[in-house]
């Protein structure tokens, strides 16, 4: 009853028990944490609007993106990703989301920024269909914790278009 | 002398009889109660989560410094459309190590439903095309296999080295299996 194997075993079952409920109330601890970002993006210009030779619009743009994330980081909080993604509908398609630029952020002290860039990524739309087309751009942070579950939201910012005609 | 021999023989037999009982206990022991446990959990965690794998292990740098090497990621599938941001699992034809990246960039059809995706690591320089298989542009709601919705970090290095270091694994059978035999005293 007391010899090495049972006290062992007893301790890692105990131990693997204790860690286990202290993740999940770390993760729980996220619930209350009050949550009101806010953000600004600005499309400053629209470098680059032409057909690809092989049937697909493209658009180039330099974004000026103002966010302040401060309050979605707790105690629990390893990083931040927050990304910019464009939205719009097509006749063929009903939702297309296209990532145009993203960041890791890894404290609070970086959560709160205004940066001036291009889109990262390529926006490229399946067809022809981005001449004059309305779009929104949407800020989305995805907080992924130091342990648990993890949370995903977004701020819609409606109003957007791009050019009736190619550049 | 001939009573002698037959106590002998009396006490070898008990203890074949008690090496054979061991060893029947040991067998059902390992291979029916700890095993058919575990299938049991494993499956129920499938029906729970609708994932055909609920959890797996990270095995790659491409998500860092968000999810590192050894974190194990449960996973859910729902029947919810895929939208960009989310942390989807998929699986490439012809590779059978299920990926762990993020959503990018998403077109769905109208009248069907369906879906064209595009995923890229949050470490990685450039997106996935590189990975899909050859003439893959997109990915489709079949390749995927279910939604990062929680992590623990380091659980998983204890799948990694049993994967890397097999010696590691017998080692470990053995111990249990000697655990086992002791306890049964």
């Amino acid at each position: 009853m007391h010899s090495f194997g049972y006290r062992a075993n007893a301790l890692l079952t105990f131990s693997v028990t204790a860690l286990a409920f202290i993740c999940a109330i770390a993760s729980l601890s996220d619930n209350f944490s009050n949550q009101n970002p806010s953000a600004e993006i600005q499309i400053l210009n629209i470098n680059r609007f032409k057909k690809q030779s092989y049937e697909n619009d493209e658009v180039s743009l330099t974004l000026d993106i103002s966010a302040d994330l401060e309050s979605l980081f707790t105690w629990n909080t390893k990083q931040v990703f927050a990304f910019v993604a464009a939205e719009y509908e097509t006749p063929k398609n009903s939702l297309n989301q296209v990532s145009l630029w993203d960041a890791i952020i890894p404290d609070k002290e970086h959560a709160k920024f205004r940066i001036q860039t291009s889109n990262k990524y390529r926006f490229i739309d399946q067809g022809h269909n981005l001449r004059g087309k309305e779009f929104n751009l949407t800020l989305h942070w995805h907080v992924m914790p130091k342990t648990g579950k993890m949370f995903a939201d977004k701020i819609v910012m409606p109003g957007y278009s791009l050019p009736d005609a190619y550049k | 002398m001939g009573w002698l021999g037959e106590t002998v023989d009396s006490v070898k037999s008990i203890q074949i009889r008690q090496l054979l009982t061991q060893a029947i206990s040991l067998v059902c022991c390992l291979i029916g109660m700890i095993v058919t446990s575990s299938l049991i959990i494993w499956k129920a965690l499938i029906c729970v989560t609708g994932s055909e794998s609920p959890v797996v292990v990270v095995l790659s740098e491409s998500m860092e410094p968000g999810f590192q090497r050894g974190d194990i990621l449960f996973l859910h599938m729902s029947k919810d459309p895929i939208r960009a941001g989310e942390i989807v699992v998929f699986n490439i034809d012809g590779r059978d190590i299920p990926i762990v990246h993020r959503v990018i960039k998403v077109h769905e059809r109208k009248n069907t439903g369906e879906v064209d995706v595009l995923t890229k690591g949050d470490n990685n320089p450039g997106d996935d095309r590189l990975l899909y298989a050859k003439g893959q542009l997109w990915l489709h709601r079949h390749h995927i296999m279910g939604r990062a919705v929680g992590f623990l970090p380091y659980v998983g290095w204890v799948t990694i080295i049993m994967t890397e270091k097999p010696i590691i694994k017998y080692i470990l059978i053995g111990a249990l299996g000697l655990l086992v035999i002791s306890s049964r005293d």
